[in-house]
């Protein structure tokens, strides 16, 4: 046998055996959460706010915290696009290619994006006392913006790269500025990997515990201001996760449950977006 | 070896009239690399020229330089005057994004822009300020037809243009470089990525259009030149060796470098 075929057959078996490891680690995630959490998930859980006593067992639901979650996580996503798209086509259209400070800035990036979200909520509450503001749904979404833009605009520079300097040229000869290349065709052609960037910063801060910790604070209350306190899933989850009473764990599991959904949801919403939004990308 | 050329071919004009391209001691430099050194001529307007040479020899970087393109490549140094209408391209108060308007651009492979094919059309036209939806649909509608390709996509203007073939792609950027209503139309080596009917298209839409355009192509395929092109430039190693009338320097070059290329021995 040639050794070409067994390198190419052991390689084979190692990345199908790799491939198979991640699918089961995930399905066994799922499975655990379906097999504890279903039988505890109702109507009333998804639907209604925690009644007294409800981290002792007693009626009630999470929508304070769903509600809260998607609060936190979409306005820390929208904000955070706002302020990494530019950042992003600033270092690719108007930085060139060897430019220092733009290595220096995605090297900063970079750095940020290994910051454990802890920090961020300690520095998140650093910037409240200083400025007075307390625990609320805006100080937890200025936090979680600052932990997704890393996020974001590293995954956007990457696809931004890749778009060919042809295009490019092509819109300036037109006459085109850097602005109006920037917009109307950079971004044209990315943004399948600008939805991206958005999907992966928006699940990372609605799976954010460490940073909202002390940030937006918990109630159980649905926050009707960006200056009140808001709850969100991870935080309902140790919550119930950590008390002695069997039945509150298990509901811990269906609030794990609602929160994979969600992210079930975006995900599959994005990839319809994406599609409908690829047809014009320029195949080059 | 300069002053040698100029004496030789006295019949590519010299005058730097309205309309011409006319290149002064033009050095181009990448980094420590010099691309083009000492670039002496006049590119006669409403004719069609070939700049033609092997590989690397700066016929890319010279087209560069006329629509300013040059500025977006790293590291790049610039001296010398390119000047048109009386006017100095380099001038550092100039304004590029006039200068690029002037000058339509094919490139090696077409770059369809990521929208649909009327808007690829309408791109040019839309930001240099014009919004009427009825003056558009002339404008897109004039220039697919100048291009021979209004045939072909009218039912689909709506439609992706990456969905077009190459050739057809290929003739949709130059409508769309038409539709900024250009003096000059830049070809890099516009038919290299193309098959040999799509290559015919774009020839013979040069052909027509050089009373009403200045030509400036560079060239990979000697027979191209030949077919279509009235004077021809040869660059070699960042200089140019000889210009003149096509039939001049194709029939009867008069440096050892350009008949070496012609016959094929240097490539």
């Amino acid at each position: 046998m040639n050794i070409n075929k067994v390198e190419e057959g052991i390689f084979k078996v190692l990345m199908k055996t790799s491939t198979l490891l991640v699918l089961v680690s995930l399905f066994l995630i799922i499975y655990s959460i379906l097999q504890k959490g279903l039988p505890s998930l109702s109507w009333a859980m998804i639907t209604q706010t925690p009644k007294g006593g409800f981290f002792l067992g007693k009626g009630g639901g999470i929508l304070n915290a769903i509600v809260g979650s998607l609060y936190l996580a979409g306005g820390s996503t929208i904000l955070g696009l706002f302020i990494s798209l530019p950042v992003a086509l600033y270092l690719n259209v108007y930085r060139t290619k060897t430019s220092q400070f733009a290595d220096f800035t995605r090297l900063c990036l970079d750095v940020l994006w290994g910051i454990p979200s802890i920090v961020y909520g300690a520095f998140g509450f650093a910037i409240m006392l200083l400025i007075g503001l307390k625990a609320s749904l805006l100080a937890g979404i200025i936090t979680l913006t600052l932990m997704v833009i890393p996020i974001m605009v590293r995954a956007m520079d990457e696809v931004i790269m890749t778009v060919p300097k042809g295009l490019i040229d092509a819109s300036y000869s037109l006459g085109a500025t850097k602005i109006e290349t920037s917009i109307k065709v950079v971004s044209k052609q990315v943004l399948p990997g600008i939805l991206t960037a958005v999907l992966i910063s928006f699940g990372r801060s609605i799976g954010d515990a460490a940073s909202v910790l002390f940030t937006s604070g918990f109630t159980d209350r649905i926050p009707t201001s960006l200056m009140q306190p808001a709850a969100n899933l991870p935080l309902a989850i140790f919550f119930q996760l950590s008390t002695p009473i069997p039945e509150v764990q298990d509901r811990a599991y269906a609030s794990a449950l609602v929160l994979t959904v969600i992210i079930l949801l975006i995900s599959i919403l994005s990839r319809i977006a994406t599609k409908k939004f690829t047809k014009h990308k320029s195949l080059v | 070896m300069k002053k040698e050329t100029e004496i030789l071919v006295p019949l590519m004009t010299e005058v730097c009239d309205e309309g011409n391209i006319c290149v002064e001691g033009l050095n181009v430099y990448y980094g420590d690399r010099q691309a083009l050194k000492d670039i002496n001529i006049t590119l006669p307007a409403k004719k069609i020229t070939a700049i033609i040479g092997p590989s690397g020899c700066g016929k890319t970087t010279l087209l560069k330089c006329f629509n300013r393109l040059i500025d977006s490549i790293d590291g790049t140094k610039v001296t010398g005057k390119v000047m048109l209408n009386g006017e100095d391209i380099f001038d550092p108060h100039a304004d590029v994004i006039k200068i690029r308007k002037k000058m339509g651009l094919l490139s090696q492979r077409p770059y369809p822009l990521p929208m649909s094919i009327y808007d690829n059309v309408a791109y040019g036209p839309r930001i240099h300020g014009i919004r009427k939806k009825s003056e558009l649909n002339q404008i897109v509608e004039y220039y697919l037809r100048e291009a021979s390709l209004w045939d072909e996509v009218m039912d689909r203007l709506n439609t992706p243009a990456s969905g077009l073939s190459i050739g057809q792609q290929q003739r949709l950027c130059l409508a769309r470089g038409l539709a900024v209503k250009p003096e000059i139309i830049l070809g890099d080596e516009p038919t290299s990525a193309l098959d040999p009917i799509s290559s015919a298209h774009i020839e013979k839409k040069f052909v027509e259009f050089k009373n009403k355009y200045t030509i400036v192509m560079v060239t990979h395929i000697l027979r191209q030149a030949i077919r279509i092109a009235d004077y021809i430039i040869f660059m070699y190693l960042g200089e140019i060796i000889e210009h003149g009338p096509a039939h001049q320097v194709l029939d009867n070059p008069k440096d050892k470098r350009t008949s070496d290329y012609i016959k094929g021995i240097i490539s």
